[in-house]
């Protein structure tokens, strides 16, 4: 098993490691996860799947809570915070 | 196309902590069927997050390796949505789950209250146990300037993670006072294995500020946390820093149990001996019962799985064990209450309800968390209160006093696969009194609305 993992954060490639969650990922690109219903910036709170604020849209599957997913070769992510 | 999968087991465990995971063993030990089934992508909780892969936290380890050679069921990355009598409905990725039980153990866990202060929405503000989850799940560190802040001894568990991943952890905010905080490691030193471990801490955290009467007041930032200014001893100070990790101890995860039926005393499930709830047939373990952490957990755990599967003497053998541990429950509350200061940190534009960006002025004209709820959507969003209606109720004193079906958002189909005999139709009607007060503000909400 290969220690390293490359996803795609807003069609830009991150290198995490080997069963890091998405939420890492989009963290480790500078990005943020989500604009809330007022437009601004959101990224994790809670880190176990209980506040949703760290929505993002998982291979074209939106609204996935990114740090109870882990990242998988190629994924894309898009975060629009 | 989603597909339904129907499972029957003799145990269903809900929650893979310790608890669950040590409910599960004790219940198989017997030679049931049993179920573990847990929203996260592997076992362990939130102690254990990413334990199976390191071998070197010994407990943790072992308890893995039980777990594995078991014939324990384990369903991963599935949320229940739903429980009626004998049934459970979760959803997965890809399917609906639909689990049969004869025997049900709650092990749901706890999960950290956040209180609002000025800015504290802004990316990179999480928990402290958000932090280290984070940690565990990979987030690199390295050289990034860290402030712990709120209550409990988490704070002091996180920042030494934090330091361990390379982070410079500038200083921990503890909101209770020094003398209290004094009292809690001294009688800490004298739960039987708690010593080592508190010992273990005071050396982790050597060097690093540990202020008491201490909480942060606001955070900064453009479009990502800058700086946080705490309060300290009643003066305040600005500290640059690249993440916040705050939270106010821990809540129970109550709502599961709060649907299925059991009876709760002071916001935690109400357990006989035996862990046994309210309800006939159904256990709870671990946090939900009272915060005592994770070797309570575990003994919990181990009662509940015995006695679910009718085993009372092994059940029995454990209580004795249990009651030392249940010591820590006191000790917890006794160090670390909320100070009422805290009450006043939010202003009036400070976002209450992080989902649909409710404030609190938009919030205090209500006298109820349901009034909150029908007229300004605080808790209405996809988090379902989890995360404001603690802090409403602290805030406001409002007691949260529901749990509906769904518990959690779900897809069309996962609702549709519940059968119909199941489905929470009591539950889904509206009481006759919110009924009435919907009529009586139907055309305030119609005004609103339109504007």
């Amino acid at each position: 098993m290969s220690e390293s993992v490359s996803v795609r954060v807003n069609g830009k490639p991150v290198t995490v490691r080997a069963g890091a969650t998405v939420a890492v990922a989009v963290l480790a690109s500078g990005a943020t996860c989500r604009a809330s219903v007022s437009g601004q910036p959101r990224s994790p709170l809670c880190g176990m799947g209980t506040c949703f604020e760290c929505r993002v849209a998982i291979n074209g599957e939106p609204q996935r809570c990114s740090c109870q997913v882990l990242c998988e070769a190629d994924m894309e992510i898009e975060a629009n915070g | 196309m989603d597909s339904v999968k129907h499972l029957r087991f003799d145990v269903a465990v809900v929650g893979a902590g310790p608890a669950g995971i040590a409910a599960a063993l004790a219940a198989s030990d017997s030679g049931k069927s049993v179920v573990l089934i847990d929203d996260n992508p592997a076992a362990g909780g939130q102690i254990w997050r990413g334990a199976h892969n390191a071998p070197r936290h010994s407990a943790a380890s072992i308890w893995f390796e039980r777990l594995n050679k078991s014939a324990v069921q384990i369903v991963r990355g599935a949320r229940v949505f739903h429980a009626a009598k004998g049934e459970l409905a979760a959803e997965s990725d890809d399917s609906a789950i639909q689990i049969t039980y004869g025997k049900l153990i709650l092990a749901t866990g706890a999960r950290e209250l956040f209180l609002p202060f000025p800015g504290w929405t802004l990316p990179n503000v999480m928990g402290a146990g958000g932090l280290q989850a984070l940690l565990k799940s990979g987030l690199d560190i390295a050289g990034k300037r860290i402030v712990v802040a709120g209550t409990g001894p988490l704070l002091l568990a996180v920042a030494a993670y934090a330091r361990k991943c390379g982070a410079q952890v500038i200083g921990i905010c503890e909101q209770t006072t020094r003398p209290r905080m004094a009292r809690f490691g001294l009688k800490m030193l004298l739960v039987p294995g708690k010593a080592a471990e508190t010992l273990r801490f005071a050396y982790d955290l050597r060097g690093i500020p540990h202020w008491t009467d201490c909480w942060p007041v606001a955070a900064f930032g453009n479009r990502r946390l800058e700086s946080v200014r705490i309060s300290r001893q009643g003066q305040t100070s600005e500290i640059e820093c690249d993440y916040l990790a705050c939270g106010f101890h821990l809540i129970p995860n109550i709502e599961l149990p709060r649907m299925c039926g059991c009876r709760l005393r002071e916001n935690f499930v109400d357990v006989n001996e035996y862990q046994q709830t309210s309800v006939a047939g159904t256990y709870c373990a671990g946090e939900p019962t009272g915060i005592g952490g994770l070797e309570l957990a575990l003994v919990e755990g181990e009662i509940a799985g015995y006695a679910a599967t009718n085993w009372e003497d092994r059940a029995k053998h454990l209580f004795a064990k249990r009651a030392r541990y249940q010591k820590i429950i006191r000790i917890l509350k006794d160090a670390f209450p909320l100070r009422p200061e805290l009450k006043n940190l939010a202003r009036p534009d400070t976002l209450v309800c992080r989902c649909e960006d409710v404030p609190h002025e938009s919030l205090r004209e209500h006298g109820s968390w349901r009034a909150a709820k029908l007229h300004a959507r605080c808790g209405m969003g996809p988090c379902q209160g989890r995360v404001c209606a603690p802090a409403a109720e602290f805030l406001f004193g409002w007691e949260i006093d529901s749990a509906r079906p769904p518990l959690y958002p779900v897809r069309c189909s996962s609702l549709a696969a519940i059968p119909s005999h199941s489905a929470p139709r009591n539950q889904l009607e509206v009481p006759d009194e919110v009924e009435r007060r919907n009529a009586r503000n139907h055309h305030k909400f119609r005004s609103k609305r339109k504007s």
